[in-house]
């Protein structure tokens, strides 16, 4: 079982594999499940993925009535093409952006790695797609590449905003999502373990601070900006660029960051912008309380 | 290492908005109703930490209940999960503590009906993967990771032997397990995680062994 990136791309480039094959096998050997079955679980939760964009950008609202719909107004904005970066950066953002919405409206959504941040690895996959061609299998493995770099963070360091932030979250996930979008555009193993670098070194230091404890402000646009970070880190990696401190260090360096971060910027809704006179307001209006209980 | 599958890392399939606060509260909840057996009457349950400060924006409380009606983490019926359990006669309590845990989203859940009461430690680690912690008042450790078997029972010399033996004889391996007693010679439980799925004719033969009380099994 790998314990590290170090670990992970040694591993691949050893057997001439690729990242996604390594973690199919491990997953083989750990639970006892056959290659086949392995498969197919992922395809669902592919599927679950597929739907929630395909729900988001026709339009959702949430309970609270604080997100919805801006996958809409992103998807139409790109139809009429006068759009500043580019196509393929703007879907991803969108469909990051489907997801969390769906999420925040108590939809059905599949964790990757959190539901928080379910946004990104999915919306850069689907953006990818319309780019890169992939087959149903390289879609799945897309999936595969992102858990295997997820699993080394969770085990290393922490996925968890209670824990460590949005830096955990959104960070992890444009980090996995990062590494997967290399494999899947044609990079080396190594190459994947630079994006994931590249991506969480601009991660770091994030706080979770969700407006009234909902996953929804500012946790949607963070999942947008985890996609468009993780598609430009990605790009920088598969044209040579690596990351001057190895993956594994910035991973760690990440878990301590969440350490020492105050308890208030870690998913209590006490601090940064769940504090703002603003986010009082939204808060107190929600709950129907008045404003001076917090 | 706490994390074993890439099912734990992509997945799971859930309702929104949180894994940690409304997935990882619904398993807490559900584990809970598998080890007390049924539908409780009432529930009792503590938030501590992140937890208890942000438990109404993520839909823990709804999705804990919805873990003791046996909701999984992906059925649309978790939403409305508090309606369902009032019409059931389900009384429910939700307690903010102050207390500060080892893990910032921790639970104590008693839930309970004329025949007897439960009470366990859940906490949800991130990513809705959780760990039980404690258990009527016995420290245990269960990761989740694999289908487990608690055996409650007196502490006395052989107990342990002989719930070894049964399994052999249903070729189960043992992969993880621990015992914890809170006096000797009084009431004692055993953890035992294994690596096959667990008959139900297993769990019979272990409840006739001798200084055996209770014998529940989690599944993976």
């Amino acid at each position: 079982m790998f314990r590290n990136v170090a670990e992970l791309v040694e591993l691949a480039v050893s057997q001439d594999k690729k990242i996604s094959e390594i973690m199919i096998e491990q997953e083989v050997t750990v639970t006892g499940r056959s290659k086949e079955e392995v498969m197919a679980l992922m395809d669902r939760n592919l599927t679950v993925m597929e739907e929630a964009v395909e729900r988001g950008i026709n339009g959702v609202t949430s309970h609270s009535g604080l997100t919805g719909g801006d996958a809409v107004l992103l998807q139409k904005y790109i139809e009429k093409g006068n759009f500043l970066t580019g196509e393929t950066i703007l879907d991803a953002v969108s469909k990051a952006v489907a997801t969390n919405e769906v999420n925040a409206a108590m939809g059905t959504i599949c964790a990757t790695p959190t539901a928080g941040s379910a946004g990104v690895v999915p919306g850069t996959l689907f953006a990818v797609k319309k780019k890169l061609n992939p087959t149903r299998e390289q879609m799945i493995s897309f999936l595969f590449t992102a858990g295997a770099f997820g699993f080394v963070v969770a085990n290393n360091a922490s996925i968890s905003g209670a824990a460590g932030g949005c830096q955990a979250e959104v960070g992890s996930a444009a980090g996995m999502a990062a590494a997967a979008i290399v494999e899947m555009a044609g990079g080396t193993p190594q190459q994947c373990a630079e994006a994931m670098a590249i991506t969480l070194k601009n991660m770091l230091g994030l706080v979770c601070d969700p407006v009234a404890g909902l996953v929804e402000v500012p946790c949607v646009k963070r999942n947008a900006m985890g996609a468009a970070n993780a598609m430009v880190a990605a790009d920088m990696a598969l044209a040579g660029i690596t990351s001057r401190i190895p993956c594994d260090e910035v991973i760690d360096a990440m878990y301590r960051i969440g350490q020492s971060m105050p308890t208030a910027l870690k998913e209590t809704a006490q601090g940064g912008l769940a504090a703002t006179p603003t986010g009082r307001k939204l808060e107190a209006k929600i709950f129907g309380m008045p404003l001076q209980e917090k | 290492m706490k994390y074993r599958s890439v099912f734990d890392i992509i997945g799971p399939v859930m309702i929104g908005p949180s894994s940690s606060h409304t997935a990882g509260a619904a398993r807490i909840g559900r584990v809970a109703r598998s080890l007390f057996g049924r539908e409780p009457k009432w529930a009792n349950i503590s938030l501590y930490g992140s937890f208890a400060q942000t438990y109404k924006g993520h839909g823990t409380d709804v999705a804990m209940i919805g873990g003791l009606l046996d909701f999984d983490t992906d059925d649309q019926r978790i939403i409305h999960a508090i309606n369902i359990a009032k019409e059931h006669g389900m009384k429910i309590t939700f307690i903010e503590e102050d207390a500060i845990t080892d893990h910032p989203n921790t639970a104590r859940v008693i839930i309970g009906d004329h025949d007897g009461e439960l009470e366990l430690v859940g906490v949800s680690i991130g990513g809705g993967k959780i760990e039980i912690t404690e258990l009527n008042g016995f420290e245990l450790k269960l990761s989740g990771n694999h289908p487990a078997i608690l055996v409650v029972h007196n502490d006395r010399f052989g107990a342990i032997a002989s719930v070894a033996n049964a399994l052999a004889k249903y070729e189960i391996n043992i992969g993880h397990m621990e015992v914890a007693r809170k006096e000797v010679g009084k009431m004692a439980l055993m953890t035992i995680e294994v690596d096959q799925n667990i008959d139900d004719q297993l769990i019979e033969e272990l409840e006739q062994l001798p200084n055996i009380l209770k014998v529940t099994k989690i599944v993976d």
